[in-house]
């Protein structure tokens, strides 16, 4: 199933400009490796060490993030519209 | 060097303020370049005192926002606050720096009477503080 893919602006760059592009899987998993087999780039901004999700991003379904749905097995809806997001955080500690 | 108009700056130490005791944040946005066209404040989705975090949905709104816009503007920084220690990045700032590569790192100090803001790039873990320039308007 072909859905589309929100990249966020620091991934555009691995990705030819495009802020969306389009990607083969049923699972959120094989969604965000055809990204990566495409954008190869992006590897190492997606992809952990152990080829889970890296930590700081995050991915979301309709705007729903995926954690709380079933991470990188979640079955991908038809027409679904996939974004990826980096995890924006930090403090003083 | 970041470029910040005297409104936007009074809007970040604003938000700092209003924000006490939580860290304060939100997401600098312009033409690619180093001239803030517009300063997006955010919820502190930890809110907490010594750590801040940005919820993904709020990324995305700004993200479409500026899509939208049709001008070419895109995020190119954050705000945050340290309500208690300097304007330095923290070992946390550092880490969760890696994605964020070419971003510019603005931090607001409430440590001191008059708040202070130093402006970093944080690029492979290595921090180098940048000049700010303060316009008009």
């Amino acid at each position: 199933m072909s859905v589309s893919v929100r990249l966020p602006t620091i991934l555009r760059t691995h990705a030819g400009g495009l802020s969306e592009v389009s990607a083969e899987g049923g699972t959120i998993g094989e969604v965000v490796d055809d990204v990566v087999r495409q954008f190869p780039g992006t590897s190492s901004h997606l992809k952990a060490p152990d080829g889970g999700l890296h930590r700081f991003v995050n991915v979301y379904m309709n705007d729903e993030d995926v954690r709380y749905l079933g991470g990188l097995e979640t079955p991908v809806d038809a027409g679904a519209q996939i974004s990826i997001v980096p995890a924006v955080a930090g403090g003083s500690n | 060097m970041l470029r910040i108009l005297r409104q936007q700056w009074l809007e970040m130490v604003g938000l700092a303020l209003d924000c006490v005791p939580e860290e304060a944040c939100g997401l600098l946005a312009g033409p690619p370049g180093d001239t803030v066209a517009s300063f997006w404040p955010c919820p502190n989705a930890d809110h907490s005192a010594r750590t801040y975090a940005i919820d993904g949905l709020d990324l995305l709104r700004v993200e479409r926002a500026l899509d939208e816009g049709g001008e070419d503007h895109q995020i190119f920084g954050i705000m945050h606050s340290h309500t208690h220690t300097d304007a330095y990045p923290s070992p946390t700032d550092i880490e969760r720096a890696e994605l964020l590569g070419p971003w510019h790192f603005l931090i607001v100090s409430l440590r001191y009477p008059d708040a202070q803001a130093r402006c970093y790039r944080i690029i492979d873990g290595v921090v180098t503080e940048e000049p700010i320039e303060l316009g008009p308007g």
